[in-house]
């Protein structure tokens, strides 16, 4: 399984790479579609001087964390928004065809290379942030900054997964899906604080959206949470991507076994 | 190979009735179907659109769950043990690609072979061995996209086989090839049949296909088999005449009055003359001689009725029955 997987990662590779300028344009195409948000939070800053009770640099530390973890969960299982055309095709068919999971061939056999640059630019915020702001380092913190975007991208592949398995059941479930994804990344761009009501109750902690940037920035930053939530919760965004995955893998199975038709 | 026992699948679809109201409807696809598949059968299962073809073959690879009956392909349960079955069993889609759109075609069978768990050595064998009956040098290194239909599906078969498979399902392998393709491809599946002794299913519209590979043909319609044997009994079952064609040397009247004869067509002008005659009635050469007699015969010949012809007769005896 995990031979087949990375075979078929690296037959895309091949592919995609052999044509170096239509790649890396793309590339540059991803890294400015990331750079959007930033543009954002530059230009809103020249005229407040805090949002939602955090200055501009811990603001570009919450955007650049989510970003990678965006860029990375967008890379490796970004490709199950393409599940409504293998339905429609019987392309999907040919999967549950072969002895190998159903959601690995769905995510390698499409695997874009080029997503990467939404890493790249949300990276390079990171490491410009980081070389600014006063951050106390000690071995947990560094932990922290290596499994945070791990964790986060953990996170928005069970939402990437968890929301396009809607399109067993619906025609055009990718637009619902994406409004969840890319919503997603948008909130995790900036502190929950911003946000209120329903909203922020739903994308914060029920799709577990405030554990990919928010919580761990405010641990690096050593701020207690201004809502008021116990310490711990900073350093929980691993658990949390844990429950995400396995709810996540719960869903997709549930809805092969709707499609084969046992489920309904 | 393969057992199939009342087999049914129902669907649900759900219309809207009014505003807010929709109603809930079950549609059966295959109400009962039953038959009995043996090692080294190459077998025929025709159909029209809607007939439940493809859902049988859904259901024998184990993509659909059945909703009654039960299915056993190569020992297994297809629905419980489908990724065990995929490794014995290989499935080619003529209107769907399992192939990589972007990659080369041997990087397709590379992946397929990772995919598969074949022994690279193995891989090797019957890569070169398909490669050399399908003549896949020519494109093999082209990406899969650039293909024509007709080399394209040769390498769908290939990509079926790689993995050895003891059952080999086709839907619709022959749709869309031109006649020079279709042939290549139905030697080669003959080929595999015959030396490799690979069991073959497959679906068709092109009824030369059963023709030139099937023993068998197993009829369905309206979710029910309405027909299951050998193609030669079957044809002998809904039509059960034959037809003499004399090529006489001179014109003559129409050869009327032969014992068993049922109808006479001449063509040019009397010079040649079609004599349709029931096989229970009388023979071929009785029915030559007897010619012979009456008139001197350049040459004779004998035709079957074509199998179009013996399966729209099926259509029409068992159809309004069920």
């Amino acid at each position: 399984m995990a031979e087949a997987y990375s075979s078929l990662i690296r037959a895309q590779l091949r592919s995609q790479l052999s044509y170096r300028t239509s790649f890396l344009l793309n590339c540059l195409a991803q890294m400015l579609a990331q750079a959007n948000d930033l543009l954002v939070i530059v230009v809103l800053f020249g005229r407040v001087a805090s949002l939602g009770g955090f200055g501009v640099q811990e603001v570009l530390l919450v955007y650049a964390l989510s970003g990678i973890a965006f860029g990375l969960a967008d890379m490796v299982v970004g490709n199950v928004e393409q599940l409504p055309q293998y339905i429609r095709t019987g392309r999907f068919d040919v999967v549950l065809m072969r002895p190998m999971g159903s959601l690995a061939q769905l995510c390698a056999s499409d695997f874009q290379l080029r997503r990467l640059g939404r890493v790249v630019t949300a990276l390079g915020v990171l490491v410009y942030v980081l070389s600014i702001s006063d951050i106390h380092w000690t071995p947990i913190t560094l932990l922290l900054l290596v499994i945070t975007p791990v964790a986060g991208a953990v996170i928005f592949g069970s939402i990437f997964i968890a929301s396009n398995s809607l399109s067993f059941w619906l025609i055009d479930g990718r637009e619902l899906a994406n409004t969840v994804t890319y919503g997603g990344n948008y909130f995790t761009s900036y502190p929950v604080t911003v946000f209120s009501g329903w909203l922020r109750v739903f994308l914060a902690y029920v799709i577990g959206g405030a554990f990919v940037s928010y919580y761990p920035a405010l641990a690096l930053l050593g701020r207690a949470d201004p809502l008021g939530g116990p310490d711990w919760l900073r350093f929980s965004a691993p658990v949390v991507a844990l429950l995400a995955a396995l709810a996540a893998g719960t869903v997709w199975r549930f809805a092969i076994r709707h499609y084969r038709g046992t489920g309904s | 190979m393969i057992e199939v026992e009342d087999l049914g699948r129902t669907f649900v679809v759900r219309r809207k009735t009014g505003l807010l109201r929709r109603s809930r409807e079950e549609v059966a696809a295959v109400t009962s179907v039953s038959f009995r598949v043996d090692a080294g059968e190459a077998v025929g299962y025709i159909g029209p659109n809607g007939a439940g073809k493809s859902t049988t073959i859904k259901m024998l690879t184990g993509i659909l769950v059945p909703t009654s009956g039960r299915v056993r392909v190569c020992g297994l349960d297809p629905s419980r043990q489908r990724t065990e079955l995929a490794k014995r069993i290989g499935v080619v889609f003529g209107q769907r690609s399992q192939l990589w759109w972007d990659l080369p075609l041997v990087e397709s069978f590379e992946l397929l072979r990772h995919i598969y768990r074949v022994d690279p050595a193995a891989h090797a064998r019957r890569l070169a061995e398909c490669t050399e009956l399908l003549g896949l040098h020519e494109f093999a290194a082209t990406p899969v996209r650039q293909l024509s239909l007709g080399q394209r599906m040769r390498g769908e078969v290939t990509a079926a086989l790689l993995h050895a498979p003891e059952l080999l399902v086709l839907d619709e392998p022959t749709i869309g090839l031109d006649l020079e393709s279709k042939e290549r491809l139905r030697e080669f599946l003959a080929e595999l049949n015959a030396s490799r002794g690979t069991t073959l299913v497959l679906t068709t519209h092109d009824l030369d296909d059963i023709e030139r590979l099937c023993r068998r043909m197993m009829v369905i319609d309206h979710g029910q088999v309405l027909a299951d044997g050998p193609l030669a009994e079957l044809r002998e079952e809904v039509s059960p005449e034959r037809t003499l064609v004399v090529d006489l040397e001179r014109p003559a009247a129409p050869l009327d009055g032969l014992p068993g004869v049922v109808s006479v067509r001449t063509e040019a002008g009397g010079l040649r003359q079609l004599l349709s005659f029931r096989r229970d009635a009388t023979t071929a050469a009785r029915l030559i001689t007897l010619v012979a007699d009456r008139a001197p015969v350049h040459d004779v010949s004998v035709i079957e009725p074509d199998i179009d012809e013996v399966v729209k007769r099926l259509y029409q005896r068992r159809s309004p029955v069920a």
